[in-house]
């Protein structure tokens, strides 16, 4: 009979049956280690949550009172038989990746994750493991992002180019993590910056905490577009093309996506102006993710999971497609994050 | 290729016709000369002869980007655009050119006659000197179908702008058989002598379908009415002792139909009808399937021409005695065609289709009830004194076809869709029972809201069973109403029926599987319409 593994996937999502927990579950469980606070990844209803300290803040805030411990980035905690310790992910503010080790064997699961540095999030740092479980949102050669200072040099551009035509720029973006990384990359000398309700909580939550944002007019039922001209209005995109919306009289909008790399979408979206910009890695990123980690095994659980652990077998890992319920930065639906 | 692509972007970047045309206006001020020209031949849909297959850029591009072909052809699915697939996929270009968009037209006219070997290294050494959107364009040079956004209607209006120029003598201008090499912009565009070029045709008018009951068009004494034919719309054109027929996408398909080159037998020069091609039995048209035998064609054996020949049922007519007739009201120029074909014996190949009365818009509602025994596909209305106007214009002109024959099918089989589409399900595979069987009979593509196929797609991506590249096969759940507008006997159709415009008229949530209809039902049609 072999050794139990250290992790495996199951209904509720993945187990660590040395320490009897679970990561990200999407059923309600008795414990559960949380790697970041997008819903897909943390869930209402488990008996005790653990996270690091700076994401406890957003998990308070989403899931309200839960029973919750924090663990620093890089603190080693014992549970069961297991040594767990949270990693930068680079995803969001706070996201991590959970190392697991079990009798000197040692697996990573990487939740959501970004290799490119946004200056705001915990820059991701490659965990050596035995067996890494990676996400491939945009694992396929045809997405390769930007520098994101070219991003920002595009964004400023709208936003100055909608200044000089009178309009107010209205940018789609989740609430969480997106929109915080966008507003630090905007120079709040063109014009005044205005916050969608769903944004501004979370800007609170990371303020609080010490992320520096640029200063932020939260939009209330008396904003007027007149009072705030050349304004910049960072919303989440179901909101663009909204009833909310109209109150800004003549707008451009943008979207900020990984999807606008495709020209099909970007139609499809029909925004004035498409940012390609993720939270998740690229094509290149995943892969020297992977790289680094000395991982002879892979598990892929969400994005183009066949095509991209086809190509990790390609060059020679064991690699694997595990079905989960997460759904990294959805396509179709704007409800998730 | 750097301004071009500056265009191109300005285009691309907004969904607003008016940003579109100033973007293009702006252009046709500022390009240089050749650069116009090209874009107009691009735009009216005049691509330089195809280089390079769409097989060999695919192995190029993914040999140079260092994917195996596999992944190459997983990705293009994703993104829905060859052209667009191959610029992303390839690294960073290393060097930089500043040439012109005729420049680049030009290397690939240069390469066509090459052999393989030195086409290849041509087309790499391009990809090399090109940014990510002036590849995407140099790939579109190549892979054709210039569909960036731009209609030829919008690219007319933008020309109107920057010359000052009415828009309909524009229209007429950019039609006919010029190339960039044959003409200049002064002979295109500027010249008084607008008919130098003796097969050019007119802009074809189109009709609206007739949504509301006729009634509220008015007192029916001012309409006229007519069989509307399932054949191919098409000019007859009549001059300098040659004649030309022109499709409504701007073909020539002269030499497709080589029995209308008696029509110089019957008809004076200096004229230019405007009907319907169909294939002809003597007394009716035959189904549009025997005509769609003749379409691919560009030879046409003797056997074939026996078997479907083929009849234009003129019903306008543009040009007379060398003289632009359009501005004549459209009973003046029928009485006029008429006179014209009276003469005109009955086998000949140009007939004059008999009006329908329009005593009242009951009565013609009553005989358009009878548009599939006459083997028409409805009735049109022109009114009396109408124009004829270029393009698709709402008021003079409709079309009020019959209602679509309808079947409850299965959908089976889904492939994403391309462009606007890509990543999202929007071609489906559709089945009728057969016992315990499904039997595929038809495509569609068409017929749901943007929100419905989001739907779909979600539903698709969890109820995959199988995978067969891009095609996925689902698990038999969803009913849906495909509407058509015929229905013939097909060899080469496994369910032995082949339809006519088949699209999704409604998604039946509310019928289970076993209520779906069945290849017995579909016979049944078969019999009775085909």
């Amino acid at each position: 009979m072999g050794r139990q593994p250290v992790l495996s996937f199951t209904p509720r999502g993945i187990y660590c049956a040395a320490g009897d927990f679970y990561i990200d579950p999407w059923r309600p469980v008795d414990r559960a280690l949380i790697t970041h606070g997008h819903a897909d990844h943390a869930r209402a209803g488990h008996q005790r949550y653990l996270a690091t300290p700076s994401a406890a803040p957003v998990l308070r805030h989403r899931l309200g009172d839960i029973a919750l411990e924090t663990a620093a980035f890089g603190q080693t905690i014992r549970i069961g038989d297991a040594q767990i310790s949270f990693h930068p992910a680079g995803h969001v503010p706070g996201s991590a990746q959970i190392r697991v080790e079990v009798a000197g064997e040692v697996w990573v699961a990487s939740g959501d994750y970004k290799t490119q540095d946004d200056g705001l999030s915990e820059a991701f740092a490659p965990v050596p493991c035995h067996t890494f479980i990676t996400e491939s949102t945009f694992g396929l050669p045809v997405f390769r992002w930007a520098p994101q200072a070219d991003v920002a040099a595009q964004i400023n551009g709208w936003w100055r180019q909608c200044r000089a035509e009178g309009k107010t720029a209205i940018l789609g973006a989740y609430s969480l993590g997106k929109a915080q990384r966008l507003l630090s990359m905007l120079e709040p000398d063109i014009g005044p910056i205005l916050t969608h309700g769903a944004v501004e909580g979370t800007n609170r939550v990371l303020r609080a905490q010490g992320f520096t944002l640029p200063d932020t007019v939260p939009v209330t039922p008396d904003t007027r577009a007149a009072d705030h001209p050349g304004a910049m209005v960072i919303a989440p995109p179901s909101a663009l093309g909204s009833a909310w919306a109209r109150r800004f009289g003549t707008v451009s909008t943008g979207f900020a996506s990984g999807w606008m790399q495709l020209r099909g979408v970007r139609r499809r979206r029909a925004a004035d102006r498409g940012f390609v910009i993720s939270d998740h890695a690229d094509w290149d990123g995943l892969l020297s993710a992977i790289a680094a980690t000395g991982a002879e095994r892979v598990f892929v659980t969400h994005g183009y999971t066949e095509i991209f652990a086809r190509w990790l077998a390609h060059i020679g890992l064991d690699a694997a497609v595990v079905p989960t319920e997460f759904h990294g930065e959805n396509l179709d639906s704007e409800a998730l994050e | 290729m750097k301004r071009f692509a500056a265009l191109f972007a300005r285009i691309d970047q907004s969904t607003r016709t008016t940003v579109k045309v100033d973007a293009l206006a702006d252009f046709f001020r500022e390009a240089p000369e050749q650069d116009r020209m090209w874009t107009i031949a691009l735009f009216s849909g005049r691509r330089p002869k195809r280089a390079v297959n769409t097989t060999r850029l695919r192995e190029w591009a993914a040999e140079r980007s260092g994917c195996p072909l596999w992944l190459f052809e997983e990705a293009y699915p994703v993104v829905g655009d060859l052209a667009e697939t191959i610029a992303l996929i390839l690294p960073p270009a290393r060097n930089q050119s500043d040439e012109t968009l005729s420049y680049w037209v030009g290397y690939l006219r240069a390469m066509a006659d090459r052999p393989e070997a030195e086409r290849k290294q041509q087309v790499l050494a391009a990809w090399d000197r090109l940014d990510a959107t002036e590849r995407f364009l140099f790939n579109k040079l190549i892979t054709g179908g210039f569909r960036i956004g731009v209609s030829q209607k919008l690219m007319t209006r933008a020309l109107a702008r920057a010359t000052g120029r009415p828009e309909p003598e524009l229209a007429h201008r950019l039609m006919g058989n010029w190339t960039p090499d044959t003409a200049t912009w002064h002979s295109l565009i500027e010249a008084e002598d607008a008919g130098a070029d003796a097969s050019r045709p007119y802009p074809f008018y189109l009709a609206y379908q007739l949504e509301a009951p006729p009634e509220t068009l008015g007192p029916p004494e001012a309409w006229r009415a007519e069989w509307k034919w399932d054949g191919i719309r098409a000019q007859l054109v009549l001059r300098a002792g040659e004649h030309f027929v022109w499709s409504r996408g701007e073909e020539l398909m002269t030499d497709r139909f080589p029995e209308l080159a008696c029509a110089r037998d019957f008809l004076p020069e200096g004229t230019v009808l405007d009907g319907e091609l169909v294939a002809w039995d003597g007394a009716a048209p035959l189904s549009f399937s025997a005509l769609q035998k003749r379409i691919g064609r560009k030879t046409v054996p003797r056997k074939l021409l026996a078997e479907a020949p083929v009849v234009l049922l003129a019903y306008d007519l543009l040009e007379d005695a060398g003289a632009d007739l359009r501005a004549r009201p459209f009973a003046e120029r029928r009485s006029r065609l008429a006179e014209l074909l009276a003469p005109v014996p009955d086998d000949a190949p140009v007939r004059l289709p008999a009006q329908l009365a329009v005593r009242d818009w009951s009565d013609l509602a009553a005989r358009r009830a009878d548009a599939r025994a006459a083997r028409a596909e409805g009735v049109m209305l022109k009114r009396a004194d109408s124009p004829y106007l270029s393009g698709r214009k709402k008021g003079d002109w409709w079309k009020w076809k019959l209602d679509p024959l309808t079947i409850d099918a299965v959908m089976i089989y889904a492939q994403a869709g391309h462009g606007r589409r890509a990543n999202l399900f929007t071609d489906f595979t559709f089945a009728v029972r057969d016992g315990a069987d499904l039997v595929p009979f038809t495509k569609a593509y068409s017929g749901l809201t943007d929100a419905e196929f989001r739907e779909i797609t979600a539903w698709v991506r969890q109820n995959t069973i199988e995978r067969f590249g891009p095609v996925r096969r689902v698990t038999p759940h969803h009913v849906f109403e495909i509407a058509f507008e015929g229905i013939q006997a097909s060899a080469r159709h496994k369910s032995g029926v082949a339809l006519r415009f088949p699209r999704m008229a409604r998604w039946r949530r509310d019928k289970p599987l076993r209520e779906a209809n069945t290849l017995d039902d579909l016979n049944a049609m078969l019999r009775i319409h085909g």
